[in-house]
């Protein structure tokens, strides 16, 4: 393997990644709240279809964008008016809400299969585009790779550093001592989902405006599943999800490696690899029980009664 | 942050609460899907004026032309018998708490194994050529819901992400093998394996129809889990298990086996329906077998309550909007997908609608409420 080829390599597993990492730091942040959203899915599904109509409809990328994320957190809004609101299972609403997604999506977006658009261009950060290997990895990507990498920091400043981010800890491991100390659980959780929610359509939205600039039924193939497999695997650590978001970026597009290194296996075969992957991580990471216990907020998944 | 707080207290929370009820209500339990079939169908009508049709005619041709010949009943029973099949396992499995997504990978693979063995055995001119392959099917998807079992009860992975990404390889699977190695030769490169002959196709039992002896198995299929759910040992342990896990553990039931046992059935149904699709109505193996029968099921199986009765009656309502949809699309020119977006639909409102099983809605006199609305004081 050449320097040239391991450059592109990593060029296209930071790419791939990047709408793994978006999409698992809002799903950190729901978690951690206390709130088990397994919509990722379909709100990825809608943030992809309602970015890629306004940009090809209006031209505008950044509005695409935007549309994309408000799309996501309506999405979310929708889940948390039955999870939070109406303290329905947060496990079915999730799975409701991805059913939901690919059905929406793909009804208002099959007029725009296969409308041409010309994606996000890739933006070259003077100087630091110049290192060699690093500079093309990192430097030269399009604007969403360094808004994602810019969000990764911020999330991990706010729960490192900030008191709402402990707020969030708190109502995440035990509402009802934080509802004692005076904590608003319901809003916070319902913050969190939007967050989730927005992070979600910006991961859709980067899909089909920059990753591969079009529209297609179920264009996100799992990405929401992965994500949320990505959070297990980061032990609902921040600087964890981007090194499982590369992870996953670099076994999505193995197959196009292998191809380039003249290996003769079909590209479906090559496809599961992503999927594979994903579980014998899972599998790893899940077995010691004690450890996941440790690790995850402790009130995840349960809905919140706030006595009055 | 605080005036949102606000916002969302003052507008939701106290102009309306939701109170836990004594008892769960037996009687919102089968009224519940129900509600929320009267509510997909006035957000469908509003859909249809959307879309500048008549909402009248939209239900009409989605939910009544479908089903208004006898041709049409029985292809209503065509596509129910896969979603009748894959539910009832998902019942099995939802009853004890054991949340397998994975219907549609099981499916996929019993219809790429039972094909592959209904193309290995069809030139035999055995009696039990059918059989074999029909076994095949199902043993294809029992073992590809073993996977998530072994892991679920011995490393215990989460059944949910294991049973989804498995539907992922078995759908990349199965294109693999149609543009691979069950790739007809004859077949000008088309990505389809060769045409089924007689001996291996499932026997038609209604004629000039499509209807096959799959929704035979089905309905068999419904009245065994009836009995297994209600009339035994183990059906019993599954509801216990799924209620409360640490009871079932208390009680000396094995729950690694139970966790086995519901899988397992699920896998083996599902496979079944999958075979049964390709050596029933499509009568080789193409790319696309199914069009989310596996997903679809899901939904059928909450909305009929997760009863076999209830899921019967469920699978048809499913079937028809699949049917409906392929006729708005024909008629009015509607997206194929309009069915998707009501299976979603029906799925959120059956959610919000259950909700009414354990609470009651209880509206708050606030002061905002009663100052802009006097005549809610009855409410």
């Amino acid at each position: 393997m050449d320097i040239e080829l391991i450059t592109n390599v990593l060029f296209a597993m930071v790419r791939s990644g990047t709408p793994l990492l978006l999409v698992a730091l809002g799903e950190v942040v729901c978690e951690k709240s206390g709130v088990l959203n397994l919509g990722q899915e379909g709100m990825m599904l809608m943030g992809a279809v309602t970015g890629f109509i306004v940009s090809f409809s209006t031209g505008n990328l950044a509005l695409g964008v935007i549309a994309g994320m408000a799309a996501g957190i309506a999405m979310s809004v929708l889940f948390g008016a039955l999870a939070l609101g109406l303290r329905a299972n947060q496990v079915a609403t999730g799975l409701a809400l991805t059913i939901f997604g690919a059905g929406l999506s793909a009804f208002v977006g099959t007029a725009y299969v296969g409308k041409p658009l010309t994606g996000i261009e890739a933006l070259h950060i003077p100087l630091l585009a110049d290192i060699p290997v690093l500079g093309p990895v990192l430097f030269q990507q399009d604007p969403l790779v360094y808004i994602a990498l810019m969000i990764l920091a911020a999330v991990w400043l706010f729960f490192r550093f900030s008191r709402p981010g402990l707020m969030v800890k708190a109502i995440g491991e035990n509402p009802e001592s934080a509802t004692a100390l005076g904590l608003p659980v319901l809003t916070v959780r319902w913050l969190a989902v939007m967050f989730g929610g927005a992070m979600a359509g910006l991961g859709g939205a980067y899909l089909s405006l920059a990753y591969t600039p079009l529209w297609a039924e179920g264009m996100t193939a799992g990405r929401g599943w992965i994500a949320l497999s990505l959070v297990v695997f980061a032990s609902w650590r921040i600087g964890r999800v981007l090194l499982g978001a590369w992870l996953f970026g670099l076994a999505s597009i193995m197959h196009l490696v292998l191809q380039g290194m003249g290996w003769s296996i079909s590209s479906n075969l090559l496809a599961t690899l992503p999927y594979l992957a994903t579980i014998v991580v899972l599998v790893i990471l899940s077995s010691n029980a004690s450890r996941i216990r440790m690790m995850a907020p402790v009130s995840l998944g349960k809905p919140f009664h706030p006595s009055t | 942050m605080s005036l949102l707080s606000q916002c969302l207290q003052n507008q939701w929370l106290s102009s309306f609460s939701l109170e836990p009820r004594p008892q769960e209500s037996q009687l919102l339990r089968y009224l519940s899907p129900v509600l929320a079939i009267v509510l997909t169908l006035l957000s469908g009508a509003l859909i249809f004026l959307w879309q500048g049709q008549d909402p009248l005619i939209g239900l009409h041709t989605f939910f009544i032309s479908p089903i208004s010949d006898s041709y049409g009943l029985a292809e209503l029973g065509v596509k129910a018998a896969p979603m009748l099949l894959c539910a009832i396992g998902l019942a099995i499995c939802y009853r004890a708490n054991i949340w397998n997504i994975g219907a549609e990978g099981q499916l996929l693979m019993g219809a790429l194994v039972g094909a592959w063995a209904a193309l290995q055995v069809m030139d035999s001119g055995s009696r039990f050529s059918l059989t074999f392959a029909l076994l095949a099917g199902s043993f294809a998807g029992l073992l590809w819901a073993l996977i998530p079992a072994v892991l679920r009860n011995h490393f215990n992975t989460n059944e949910i992400l294991t049973t989804i990404m498995l539907n992922y390889v078995a759908l990349n699977l199965l294109l693999w093998a149609v543009h691979g190695p069950l790739k007809d030769p004859n077949g000008f490169n088309f990505p389809e394996s060769a045409l089924f002959n007689d001996s291996v196709t499932l026997p038609i039992i209604l004629e000039d129809t499509r209807l096959h002896l799959g929704l035979m198995f089905g309905l068999l299929a419904m009245v065994a889990a009836w009995v297994l759910l209600s009339r035994t040992f183990i059906g019993f342990q599954l509801k216990v298990i799924g209620m409360d896990a640490s009871a079932g553990r208390f009680a000396g039931y094995k729950e690694k086996k139970l966790v086995y046992f519901a899988l397992l059935i699920c896998g083996a149904l599902a496979g079944l329906a999958g075979v049964s699709e390709v050596t029933g109505p499509i009568g080789q193996l193409v790319p696309s077998i199914s069009p989310g029968y596996g997903y679809a099921a899901i939904i059928v199986a909450f909305l009929g309550r997760l009863h076999p009765v209830g899921i019967t009656l469920a699978s048809l309502l499913m079937a028809l909007v699949y049917m409906g949809g392929e006729m708005g699309q024909i008629d009015l020119g509607l997206p194929l997908a309009i069915g998707s977006l009501f299976q979603g639909m029906l799925l959120f409102y059956l959610l919000a609608c259950d909700v009414l099983i354990g609470y009651r809605v209880r509206i708050k006199k606030t002061v905002a409420a009663t100052a802009a609305m006097p005549a809610s004081e009855g409410a």
